[in-house]
């Protein structure tokens, strides 16, 4: 069957194309409904990526946050209809120690390869998850992101040691809102402290414990463990005040996106015996795992919603075009297009 | 989908013999490795809504029709191969006929026609179709001219050059309450009926309203062997927008 896709031909242009997509008994077609953009999709957009990646990867669909309806379904799985999150890592295999959203075989959407922007989404049926009853769209658009602070809390719940008094997390954008909030619920005995450079942003996570800008001096304020949800040119300032504030023998979870190498104050991680892991994607279990608390605490989408920015109506090229230029100059939201496409 | 009183129609026109030197069918033409109306066909196929779709054929390609959807689709159990009649709205009226005689045509039955050359429809442009037939009673499917449309009576001299910004191609599907189109073409005169070239008119003669759709400028239907080149074309690479 002709799909559509809608893919970046180059940094600002998307061009339509059509491929012969064959929904045999093991597969089930979704059609899009809510899309949210990533800033990796705007590196690519914005052509921030480098050169060589760009030549590599594109033409490619981008969007790998996304919900959609089961519209076709010989498996039998879903009903027609059902509402559900895609998941956007493809494992190719399995490995018993190395998680899917690890292994390096693993396609991604919008990475390795098309995203979201599409007519139908042509998939098996493990790579989606029936949405809760009454779930806000626009929330539910995003969830991949939200399962991955889900993935790297459960992995530093598994890992980090016991005394988790205080839990710093540094970035005041979406990842940082995302991840603060899930940490009242899954690390609910720890106080949460909010490290950012935006006064106003920082006003909006009213339930962290306490808020701190970063050229404030924080006096002989020291936290356990930390989440660094920076990214980008200010990543390795971050990581490397938290390696100042943290205790020994604490645990940072770098979850912030670097286009460069960052920097870091390797001595002192050694000196305090720290321990270091990164987590950028997630897999089927953490989408579970983060609807079960969805529904198990109703106020985190409700919360979200707070972090809910452009919704677009996209049904030409030119509104996708629109959503990732206001994506850009937005302070903080998820950009959201409602596909009408 | 048993029971939802819509219907999905496929309208193969084309040549009524195989014998003799008589060119192929354009929906019988491949592209990308499959015949146009099997492509048509599979968008059709997927729409959840359908409770039928009824594929219209000339007599003399009813069987070939049929091989190749069983050969094509994979769960054809849903699409019935019929005669279409002489013009395009007759052949509408027997799928009409089809739905009365095996389903049920009251006054909510829905139909949406579609052209079996024109193989790039979406899903969206279905899914607004049923839509606004429900809402509206009758859709047809159209883009904004983008050249000048100029009219002339006796075919020599310009008569009119109407406002642009009013104009738009049509496309198809267009989509009815089968019902009342039926009862509307039945109240036609003969003459009326011979002006016809398209069903939406049928509507539009009669004073009715009918919505119109959103169509896509890819959309194109499949005529000339120029069209086979360009639906190659759009197949093998990217059309920027």
């Amino acid at each position: 069957m002709l799909n559509t896709v809608y893919q970046l031909k180059k940094p600002r242009q998307f061009e339509v194309s059509f491929q012969d997509i064959e929904c045999d008994d093991q597969h089930l077609l979704v059609r899009p409904t809510y899309l949210s953009i990533c800033n990796a999709d705007q590196r690519y957009y914005q052509g921030t990526r480098a050169e060589a990646v760009l030549r590599q990867k594109l033409p490619m669909a981008l969007i790998h946050e996304g919900v959609g309806r089961v519209i076709y379904d010989p498996t039998g799985t879903f009903e027609i209809g059902t509402d559900v999150v895609m998941i956007p890592n493809i494992p190719t295999e399995t490995d018993e120690i190395i998680g899917e959203n690890y292994l390096r075989s693993s396609k991604f959407r919008g990475s390795s390869t098309d995203g979201f922007l599409q007519e139908y989404i042509l998939t098996v049926p493990d790579r989606v998850v029936p949405l809760p009853e009454h779930m806000n769209m626009s929330v539910a658009a995003f969830t991949e992101i939200v399962s991955v602070s889900y993935h790297t809390i459960s992995r530093f719940l598994n890992i980090a040691h016991q005394r988790r008094e205080r839990i710093g997390v540094w970035g005041d954008g979406n990842l940082g809102y995302i991840t603060s909030l899930l940490l009242t619920k899954l690390c609910p005995q720890a106080q949460i402290y909010v490290f950012g450079v935006n006064e106003e942003k920082l006003a909006d996570f009213t339930f962290a414990d306490r808020t701190f800008l970063v050229t404030e001096d924080f006096g002989d304020i020291a936290i356990d463990h930390a989440f660094e949800c920076v990214g980008g040119g200010g990543a390795s300032k971050a990581i490397n005040q938290i390696i100042d504030y943290i205790h020994p023998e604490g645990t940072i979870a770098i979850m912030g996106v670097s286009e460069e190498f960052a920097p870091l104050n390797t001595r002192m991680i050694l000196e305090k015996g720290l321990r270091v892991f990164g987590s950028s994607r997630s897999g089927r279990k953490d989408f579970i795992g983060l609807l079960e608390l969805y529904k198990k605490y109703p106020e985190l989408p409700e919360y979200l919603e707070n972090i809910v920015g452009s919704q677009i109506h996209v049904r030409d090229i030119a509104d996708i075009t629109q959503a990732f230029e206001a994506d850009i100059h937005k302070l903080i939201g998820k950009t959201i297009m409602i596909w009408d496409k | 989908m048993e029971g939802s009183n819509v219907f999905g129609v496929v309208l193969a026109g084309g040549k009524g013999t195989r014998m003799g030197n008589v060119e192929k069918p354009k929906q019988f033409m491949e592209i990308g490795g499959k015949p146009i109306i099997i492509h048509t066909i599979e968008k059709f196929a997927v729409y959840p809504e359908f409770e039928k779709i009824i594929v219209l054929s000339p007599k003399q390609w009813i069987l070939h029709t049929q091989d190749i959807i069983q050969k094509y689709i994979r769960h054809p159990e849903n699409i019935v191969v019929i005669e279409g009649g002489a013009t395009r709205n007759e052949t509408i009226m027997n799928a009409v006929k089809y739905i009365e005689k095996n389903h049920r045509l009251d006054d909510d039955t829905i139909i949406v026609t579609h052209d079996s050359v024109r193989p790039f429809v979406t899903h969206r442009i279905i899914e607004e179709n049923v839509k606004y037939a429900k809402e509206f009673g009758a859709t047809d499917t159209v883009i904004p001219a983008t050249d000048t449309i100029v009219t002339s009576t006796d075919h020599q001299c310009i008569t009119e050059i109407p406002d642009r910004s009013l104009m738009y191609q049509g496309q198809t599907p267009q989509s009815f309450h089968a019902k009342k189109l039926r009862e509307l073409y039945e109240g036609l005169t003969r003459e009326e009926k011979e002006i016809l070239t398209d069903a939406c008119k049928i509507l539009v003669l009669k004073g009715e309203k009918v919505h119109l759709v959103e169509g896509e400028v890819f959309n194109i239907k499949i005529t000339y062997p120029y069209d086979i080149r360009v639906a190659k074309s759009i197949l093998g690479g990217g059309q920027t927008c």
